[in-house]
Order: C-alpha cells, then sequence, then structure tokens
C-alpha cells in the first residue's frame, strides 16, 4: 500500500514533514461509516466517566458547555492513511473532565452511541492531549463527522478519537474494543505506524 | 441506539460476495444467516454492508447489529462471525 500510495499521490511523506510514514494529505474530510449514524439531540446527550468503584462522573450538554472551552488546532491521521493537518476544533479538554475523578486505574474505554467502543491508555487523555470535541471549522460538529460531541486523540491514529462518545470507563487492565479485537493495534501511534497487531 | 435505519450509505449484502469469497467455497451471500441479537433469519444478500470503514461491516437489516465483520490487514484477513448464531446452505 505504501508503495503504490506515495507515488500515486505525489505529495509524500518525503516533502512534508508533518506527514507520519506511509500516509497521504487530503483536503477533504473523509466519513468512515461503520453503521447507521446516531442522531443524539441535546436534550438527551449526556458524557459520563465511571470508575473502577462504579461511581459515575455526569455531565449534561448544558453543563458541558459551560466548562472552560478550548481552541485547538492539530493534524489528524487516519488508519487507511489519509492525513489532514491543521485541523481546527472546540471542546473541553480531559484535564477539566478529570480534575473531579478519583481513580487509580492506567487505561479508558470509550464508548460511544451507537455501540462503538475503542481503547486508550488514561495517559494519552491527559496534559493536553485529548478533548471532547464539539464544534469543526467553527461549525457545530455534523452527525457524519461525530456530532454532537466525539472524542479527540489527534496524536493517535483517528479510530481512536471515538464518533458520538458517551462515556469513559475506567480500566485496570487495557482491553481492546471494536476494531482493536479485530486486528487494529493496541494503542495506535501513527508515527510507529501502529496500525495492526 | 442501533435501531436508525434510516441511513442510507449502505449497500446490499451482495456486495460482500467478492471478499468473503476467500473464506467460503461457495457463494456465501446466498445463505440464510440468524442474527444472533434479534434472531432474525434471512438471507446474508439482505443484510447492510457498510462500506469505506476501516473492515467490511455486514448489519442485520433488522436490529442493526452487526453480522460479521471482516478486517484485511494485508498481511492476513480476519473474518469475525459472533453476530450470527448459524449459516445455513440449501443443497440443490
Ligand atoms: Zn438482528
Amino acid at each position: 500500500m505504501g508503495i503504490v500510495s506515495s507515488g500515486f499521490f505525489g505529495r509524500g511523506r518525503r516533502d512534508d514533514p508533518a506527514l507520519p510514514p506511509g500516509q497521504h494529505l487530503t483536503d477533504g474530510f473523509p466519513v468512515l461509516s461503520a453503521g447507521p449514524t446516531p442522531r443524539i439531540t441535546p436534550e438527551e446527550w449526556e458524557f459520563t466517566i465511571t470508575t473502577e468503584t462504579g461511581q459515575v462522573h455526569r455531565w449534561s450538554w448544558t453543563e458541558f458547555l459551560a466548562l472552560q472551552q478550548d481552541d485547538v488546532s492539530r493534524d489528524i491521521h487516519c488508519v487507511t492513511s489519509w492525513s489532514k493537518l491543521g485541523t481546527s476544533w472546540r471542546g473541553v479538554s480531559l484535564d477539566t473532565l478529570f480534575e473531579s475523578v478519583e481513580s487509580d486505574c492506567e487505561f479508558t474505554m470509550a464508548h460511544s452511541y451507537g455501540g462503538y467502543t475503542t481503547n486508550v491508555p488514561l495517559d494519552d487523555l491527559l496534559d493536553g492531549k485529548a478533548w471532547i470535541a464539539h464544534e469543526f471549522d467553527g461549525e457545530a460538529l455534523e452527525p457524519a463527522h461525530g456530532g454532537p460531541a466525539r472524542l479527540l486523540v489527534p496524536h493517535l491514529y483517528f479510530w481512536k478519537s471515538a464518533k458520538w462518545v458517551r462515556g469513559l470507563e475506567m480500566l485496570r487492565q487495557d482491553e481492546p474494543g471494536f476494531w482493536e479485537s479485530n486486528g487494529y493495534h493496541m494503542y495506535g501511534d501513527p508515527w510507529r505506524e501502529e496500525r495492526y497487531w | 441506539m442501533t435501531d436508525n435505519l434510516d441511513d442510507l450509505d449502505y449497500l446490499d449484502g451482495n456486495a460482500a460476495a467478492g471478499p468473503l469469497s476467500e473464506f467460503f467455497a461457495i457463494d456465501v451471500v446466498s445463505a440464510r444467516g440468524r442474527c444472533a441479537s434479534c434472531g432474525r433469519i434471512d438471507a446474508l444478500a439482505t443484510a447492510r454492508l457498510y462500506p469505506n470503514s476501516h473492515g467490511l461491516l455486514l448489519r442485520c437489516p433488522g436490529c442493526a447489529e452487526i453480522l460479521m465483520r471482516l478486517v484485511d490487514t494485508g498481511d492476513s484477513v480476519c473474518l469475525d462471525l459472533h453476530g450470527l448464531s448459524f449459516i445455513e446452505l440449501r443443497r440443490g
């Protein structure tokens, strides 16, 4: 795949140091559909963090929007080999959401409306590395791209940035999520090309 | 949550015939399968195939749960069948 795509798309890694190995630039924003798009209204939306003791931290849409909002610009890298540089998002840092959470767990499972799951280590969600994003390019995030809100973990392959996210579950041990249980990498670092097991 | 069947961004199950031919000696989309989630029994050709995904997903036309997942990593191809409780072939 690498040989064909870097030649075909022309703008390979050699002329752009922001591109991880095996990636090419896209100007569009491809939608990777794995099922029916959930349509979640703000009234029914909520975000939860559930700890190992069963304690549930819960935010309604209104409470979520009242938290400190960050505007971030990040490069994103999809495992299917497209990358998009300097994408603009607005959302709430996971640092903000975890301020009130007490947990000894090092791993998390993100759960989405529609049933999707993906595993992310807690360290990869903290220290300004991840957000619950609800705007893209200054507009409310469209359902096709994960709206009302999606996880944004831009330093990992984009399947980790769960669309339609509804909560994080704290895990004592790492467990595979939806794609990870069928061959996708447990961690997914684009700079190490961690695409598959 | 997965009961929204209004989306049109899927293909019919016949489009899975090519990728699945690597696993099955027969044309498996003409076989009938039972959804492990809702119990519906129907030809796999009636299932909904979601394209452009990280893998090929066949979903039940009744309840939208996943019947099959096929992930092709280049070096290997993995078929996850846990959403189907059986596949039935008719002889002749
Ligand atoms: Zn079903």
